[in-house]
């Protein structure tokens, strides 16, 4: 059911940018202000959403701790699995951010006779987490060779990178190949391991099938439909700089790759894809472990209905005194 | 206890992990017998002033809600949305991978799909997705959106209180996010409509009135102290000083209450007496502050503040200079985590310098309080106190850590280097199940009950088979700990999965070792039983073959 639902979502907009451009010639419409919207969409929602996180206070540093404390001299502290510094915490991150350290330690658990619970590692989330983000980044970073002139430096070199097996013409990326095989196997994961598919939501499948819609039909331009790269730069050029051109007879492919891109933005700030900000404001992972070192502040820290001594005292008054336990007030 | 008859065998094939038919978002729950707990009795309710008193069962159909029960849940989210950012991120940022689904010892134990981590933060984040996001409110159920019905209310009151908050899923989570704080907050929301558990609220009554989850008033724990001090004289031969509520003593203890009422607790107990006694610490107990432990965090932040300001407020009566801790899981999360934030500053006390030692705690200089376990290891490191390992030679240790020093503190060395000091046998369980991955007693937050006794037997299952896998491999027959939850509920869980284990402290096995000036030849561990030779022996030989 939420996959019919993802899955037809991705169906009408498929059709949509198709019937778009070929039968109703809207070009402009799909080359320039979708984009335009999207983007703003985009960068306009990030921006809503971080605020709307960072208008919330952190009351409590509540580190999760996967390490060794700091405490006594001679006991070695874990200081990345649970630091006291910043530079620790911003180790921490790091691992977490470039190499997915927590979903490293992913295990499976399995029940069997006996009975006789095993915890087996299971590493192909994180492989595949890890391949699908790489090769995304590298592949948004190659994209600058058509968004800005002259070429980053950073392009040509990815490009070599990326290129190196030297296989095909035009040369095959890995990246293409990793972002597809990755996106195809947590795709089909979710529908194959009961849980997933259980807890699974519509909004999971979606993002999934859209960024395979985008790698697939950027794949088919590059190495079978082809288009023409120096109309593709002009336009993208022009979108950059605010002066939008539509040059003729790019394809409608091309339009497609564009329109799912657009649509990719547009829905990033409304759904779980804004993790890869939020995971930066994850109190349990970028605070330090430093509790009782460094007092933490709590701005609406607010009083609380409390028992006193002297009530206290006043109650048991005639008890204390019987069994001698000394007393503030005879 | 309750009238669970199921044989260990029997309920582990039972266990299923196959997912219903049912999508989890229709709210559908069935309150399972040996699955829950009783609602808390209305006149502790009152005591603390909390919403809604009445006399309800969770087992009944209509739970007497106030008629606007939707809109001060709605608020109450709202108004923690903005006061907990923890809240707004790990509503938003989930992207349901699984990797927390299978991490949860009450998953593990019961299959039920809502106890996959993942899951039991959906039952709220559907409701906060439908209320309180742009693409729930224009896509409903397509976004994942439920609306906040009756029977989303039951069921929260279900699968949140069958977390014990032990935080393992936060651990593997990619994002760190940490359905204890989830689970935190959507028990302070159905407190606000009068839906809890009395295995909370009466402790909770209790300490607020006397001091401790017990009830006991100040004469009671003065005889229980005294008490102890004789039976230690008839072990060790001295009447050691156990002075309370002294003015002007230099440190402060607090230990739970269950250390000395409980049992196997107070061997524990015992075992501070005598290492106060031989290293000659100038100590004092409370009766005021006789609760290290805080149930009040098991209902909402301002009773687990109300709660805590017993332990500054009690030190400054005093006039000591800082406080020693002593084992106890829960009571040093919220030492460690939220004691100076709550409050501090307790600038009225000094940063803790161990008397006997000279060793600065840095890692305490503001919250000024350090935990039992670092206290010892320094005096072994400093060769303070005497250690007679083979005292301790009949027992075969392992150790459980529970998870709020592991995972809220980083508590992990400090109690092994102080066991691997006072015994000669000790063996780790496996990996995966100890340390920062430890898993949960079962019984944590609250839900020790008898009345949940089967959900507790079905969540202790991973701990305990970690443990029959030690018991089975090396013989192990004492599960070593540092949690009065863990002394309470560990002992059944092994009679049940494990039999013929023991549950006991850390210091215990301390004072079973300590060497003490004058003591008398010492025929019996804290217990009263006879340290055996024999036992001595057989060890031994085994040992060679
Ligand atoms: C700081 C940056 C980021 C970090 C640390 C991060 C981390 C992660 C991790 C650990 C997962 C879980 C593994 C999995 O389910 O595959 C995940 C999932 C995902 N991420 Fe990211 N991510 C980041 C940025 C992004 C960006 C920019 C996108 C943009 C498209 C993205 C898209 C996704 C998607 C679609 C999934 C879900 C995969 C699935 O459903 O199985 N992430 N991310
Ligand atoms: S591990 Fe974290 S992100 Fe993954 S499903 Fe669990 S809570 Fe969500
Ligand atoms: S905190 Fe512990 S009990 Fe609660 S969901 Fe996470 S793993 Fe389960």
């Amino acid at each position: 059911m939420n996959l019919f639902f993802s899955f037809s979502a991705l169906v009408i907009l498929i059709l949509l940018a198709v019937i778009g451009v070929e039968a109703v010639k809207l070009e402009f419409l799909f080359g320039v202000i979708i984009p335009y919207v999207a983007i703003a969409f985009f960068l306009i929602g990030i921006i809503y959403k971080v605020i709307y996180w960072a208008r919330s206070p952190v009351p409590f540093r509540i580190t999760t701790t996967a390490g060794q404390q700091k405490s006594l001299p001679w006991i070695k502290n874990s200081k990345l699995e649970s630091p006291n510094t910043t530079l620790g915490v911003i180790g921490r991150m790091l691992l977490e951010v470039l190499l997915f350290r927590s979903l490293f330690r992913n295990t499976k658990a399995e029940l069997k006779k006996g009975p006789k619970l095993v915890y087996g590692s299971s590493r192909y989330l994180w492989l595949a987490a890890l391949a699908f983000h790489w090769a995304f980044l590298i592949i948004v970073l190659r994209h600058f060779r058509y968004f800005s002139e002259p070429i980053p430096a950073f392009v040509p070199f990815l490009q070599n990178l990326d290129g190196f097996l030297q296989i095909g013409l035009p040369i095959l990326y890995i990246t293409n190949v990793l972002i597809v095989v990755a996106l195809t196997y947590l795709f089909f994961r979710r529908l194959f391991d009961p849980k997933l598919k259980y807890f699974s939501l519509a909004s999971d499948y979606f993002p999934l099938l859209l960024l395979l819609g985008i790698a697939l039909t950027g794949i088919l331009m590059r190495y079978f439909t082809k288009v023409d790269i120096v109309s593709v730069k002009e336009m993208a050029v022009g979108l950059f700089s605010f002066q939008p051109v539509v040059p003729e007879g790019i394809g409608v492919m091309f339009y497609l790759h564009l329109f799912l891109v657009s649509v990719l933005l547009a829905y990033f700030p409304f759904s779980k894809l804004m993790h890869f900000a939020g995971v930066f404001l994850s109190p349990t992972r970028n605070l330090a472990n430093n509790n009782r070192m460094k007092r933490h502040v709590n701005p609406w820290n607010a009083p609380v209905r409390i028992h006193t001594y002297e009530e206290y005292e006043d109650e048991f008054r005639d008890v204390m005194k019987a069994s001698g336990l000394p007393l503030e007030k005879e | 206890m309750s009238e669970f008859k199921a044989k260990p065998e029997e309920l582990a094939e039972k266990i299923n992990y196959k997912t219903p038919h049912k999508s989890w978002m229709d709210p559908y729950i069935e309150i399972k017998h040996g699955s829950f707990n009783y609602s808390g009795i209305p006149k502790n309710v009152e005591y603390l002033k909390l919403p809604n008193p009445r006399k309800w069962q969770p087992t009944e159909d209509e739970w007497q809600l106030p008629e606007n029960w939707k809109e001060i849940i709605l608020t109450g989210l709202k108004e923690r949305l903005d006061k907990f950012r923890s809240l707004k991120i790990f509503m938003d940022i989930c992207v349901r991978c699984g990797a927390c689904s299978d991490k949860c010892h009450f998953f593990i134990g019961s299959g039920d799909p809502k106890n996959m981590p993942v899951l039991r933060a959906e039952l709220l984040r559907s409701v906060y997705r439908n209320d309180f996001t742009t693409a729930g409110k224009v896509f409903g159920k397509f976004a994942g959106g439920r609306e906040l019905t009756i029977d989303v209310i039951k069921e929260w009151f279900y699968y949140f209180y069958q977390c014990t908050q032990c935080r393992r899923c936060s651990v593997f989570c990619p994002y760190g996010i940490d359905t204890a704080e989830v689970t935190i907050l959507v028990r302070e929301l159905l407190n606000l409509i009068g839906i809890n558990i009395d295995w909370v609220i009466t402790p909770v009554a209790n300490s607020f009135r006397t001091g401790n989850h017990l009830g006991i008033q100040p004469h009671g724990f003065k005889d229980s102290i005294d008490f102890a001090v004789e039976e230690l004289e008839t072990i060790i031969g001295i009447k050691v000083d156990a002075p309370i509520n002294k003015k002007g003593a230099e440190v402060l203890f607090v230990t739970p209450s269950a250390d000395y009422f409980g049992d196997p607790h107070y061997f524990t107990l015992l075992g501070y007496l005598a290492l106060f006694h031989e290293i000659g610490l100038d100590y004092t107990w409370t009766t005021f502050a006789s609760e290290g432990g805080n149930f009040g965090s098991f209902v909402s932040h301002d009773l687990m503040k109300s709660l805590n300001t017993k332990i500054y407020s009690e030190a400054k009566r005093l006039g000591v200079k800082w406080i020693l801790g002593g084992e106890c899981g829960h009571m040093w999360r919220v030492l460690h985590q939220y004691m100076d934030t709550l409050n501090g500053p307790a600038d009225f006390l000094e940063e803790p310098v161990s008397p006997i030692t000279g060793t600065k705690y840095e890692n305490a200089k503001s919250t000024k309080m350090v935990h039992i376990c670092e206290f010892t290891a320094d005096l072994i490191k400093n060769n303070k106190i005497q250690l007679d390992k083979s005292r301790n030679d009949k027992l075969k240790v392992t150790f459980h850590d529970s998870c709020n020093p592991s995972r809220a503190m980083g508590l992990i060395e400090e109690p092994r280097y102080v066991i691997n000091n006072t015994c000669n046998h000790f063996y780790e369980m496996p990996e995966n199940t100890i340390k920062e991955q430890t898993f949960c007693c079962g019984s944590g937050a609250g839900l020790g009950t008898d009345e949940n006794l089967e959900m507790r037997l079905r969540g202790g299952l991973p701990r305990a088979n970690a443990v029959k896998f030690v018991n089975e491999k090396n013989g192990v027959n004492f599960l070593g700990c540092i949690c009065a939850i863990d002394k309470a509920t560990l002992p059944p869980l092994m009679d049940y999965w494990v039999p013929g284990v023991q549950v006991g402290g850390i210091h215990e096995l301390v004072g079973n070792a300590l060497v003490i000036k004058g003591e008398k030849e010492r025929t019996t561990d804290l217990r009263g039983e006879p340290y055996v030779e024999k036992a001595k022996e057989e060890i031994e030989t085994s040992t060679k073959e």
